[in-house]
């Protein structure tokens, strides 16, 4: 019997999610055993024209990492789509826009004036800027279109399941695949359409042993300018902690290193914008009824739509900044 | 045709939602632009509603609740004190006017008071215009050919 099929792609991706999948260690010979991969940019030389001479539905599990921002991704996206019997957005970019989402904070024009012209390490007098179509004498040379706005795997394409982290944690992708080898293997259902695989619905500061008590805060301040109490709630302390905000699942690996979830495992399901509902969480640990002091509190705050958004800015109610 | 601003207003139940009431009842005349949304206090309001009521067209979002102090709740409307500078800065931060966000105290016998405030934002809102957003929905570019372009002599600097 042939074996089931795997595809592995990064759209708009840095790469994390690829090494993550490779990070699970001798569970990777189970993969290479149970599934025949079929395409991986990352790890194999398979081409586009390879999945095109597909036939629909062959693949059986696509693991999709990285967001929509240029035709390519687009194009793979639909291709993949086609092809697959599950397709499954891997990791927070597939899943949120994560942080090349952070470009909806710009759009192509002012990102390429910057990355091409303006910024301090960039020599480029004939002010160079890649077009997507340059005539040259044998004829036209096209790379993919850049979009001014990032999405999400799903708002381009039908998705399947999602699974969460930037990128997700090996035990949870260990969790993940073997469920899915033994669900192939004895013929079992699968979980419905649109599950959330390898995370949980409570949120990260369920997962979190710091003590919380009352959140009282004057001053905001950033990781850097204090050194935290290990043991007590990082809001508490006044550093910005998504944890409130961000779904279960990684085991708080960063709260409990110190530092502040970041809100890469995305929002819980009964959330519907993962920044608004940490900007109701900021806003519930002020301690001051006057408006100016107030005002002061929230100035203390140097990026909010990046900390509230940094992983999560296309899958917003607003899915961009207006520029 | 004129600008005819959409403004959403959350409006408590125990003080402002009366206050409205009671314009109604006494007659006073105000513009029909606020869409009243009835919530049980003004502490009820979250970013999340704000940002929601943009997304589905709202020129602006005035939200009225009792005077502080009156609370039906006793600290409801402390919440939304403290929510709306955050509130407010996202917005901004988004590239909305901030202005169109309005958080104003009305109580239950303040019904003249109400009417004040709905015509001036509405008149306010209209001098600013419409707020349209885009991309709110993803939506496919057209299929480009890849061959359609005759060689021309033009260098390519790489
Ligand atoms: S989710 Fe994180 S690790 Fe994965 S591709 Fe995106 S940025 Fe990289
Ligand atoms: S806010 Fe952060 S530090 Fe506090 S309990 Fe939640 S996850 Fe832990
Ligand atoms: S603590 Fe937060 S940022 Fe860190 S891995 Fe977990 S979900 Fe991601
Ligand atoms: S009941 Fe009116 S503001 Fe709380």
């Amino acid at each position: 019997m042939s074996k089931p099929k795997l595809a592995v792609y990064w759209a708009a991706s840095c790469g994390g999610c690829d090494i993550a999948i490779l990070d699970i260690e001798e569970k990777i010979l189970d993969v290479a055993d149970f599934f025949d991969v079929v395409f991986w940019p990352c790890a194999f030389d398979f081409k586009y024209d390879d999945v095109r001479r597909m036939a629909d539905k062959e693949i059986t599990l696509t693991l999709f990492n990285g967001s929509i921002r240029n035709t390519e991704n687009y194009e793979i996206a639909k291709l993949l789509r086609e092809k697959s019997v599950v397709l499954c957005a891997f990791g927070s970019c597939a899943s949120e826009g994560c942080i090349p989402g952070l470009a909806n904070l710009h759009d192509r024009q002012s990102i390429f004036e910057y990355v091409y012209k303006d910024s301090p390490s960039v020599d480029n007098e004939q002010d160079v800027v890649p077009q997507s179509r340059t005539p040259v004498e044998e004829g036209v040379l096209t790379i993919p279109e850049m979009w001014d706005t990032v999405h999400t795997l799903g708002q381009v394409v039908d998705v399947d399941y999602m699974i969460p982290g930037c990128p997700p944690q090996s035990d949870q992708i260990i969790a993940v695949v073997s469920t899915i080898i033994d669900i192939l293997k004895n013929g079992k259902e699968l979980p419905p359409k649109g599950s959330i695989l390898g995370a949980t619905d409570k949120s990260c500061c369920d997962e979190c042993s710091r003590k919380r008590d009352v959140k009282k805060i004057k001053k905001f301040v950033r990781p850097f300018e204090i050194i935290p109490d290990p043991d007590i709630c990082l809001m508490e302390q006044g550093i910005i902690c998504m944890g409130p905000a961000t779904r279960a699942g990684c085991g708080a690996k960063c709260v409990s290193a110190g530092v502040p979830c970041r809100g890469c495992y995305g929002k819980t399901s009964n959330v519907r914008d993962q920044g608004a509902k940490m900007a109701t969480a900021i806003a519930s640990v002020i301690d001051s009824i006057d408006p100016d002091e107030i005002q002061a509190i929230v100035d203390s705050i140097p990026d909010l739509i990046g900390t509230c958004y940094r992983f999560s800015l296309p899958d917003s109610m607003l899915r961009r900044v207006q520029v | 045709m004129s600008f005819e601003p959409k403004i959403i207003g959350f409006l408590c139940n125990w003080c402002s939602y009366t206050g409205a009431d009671l314009a109604g009842t006494a007659r006073m005349k105000y513009p029909a632009n606020l869409r009243a949304i009835r919530v049980m206090c003004s502490g009820r309001i979250e970013a999340g509603f704000i940002l929601d009521a943009f997304r589905n067209g709202a020129d602006a979002v005035l939200i009225c609740g009792c005077h502080i102090g009156d609370c039906h709740y006793s600290e409801g409307n402390h919440k939304c004190l403290r929510r709306l500078p955050v509130i407010k800065k996202l917005v901004e931060q988004f590239g909305i006017d901030p202005e169109r966000v309005r958080l104003e105290w009305v109580s239950a016998s303040e019904g003249d008071r109400f009417r004040k405030i709905v015509t001036e934002y509405t008149e306010q809102i209209r001098k600013l215009g419409p707020l349209t957003l885009r991309d709110l929905d993803f939506e496919p570019p057209p299929e480009v050919e890849h061959d359609e372009v005759k060689p021309k002599e033009e260098v390519c600097h790489v």
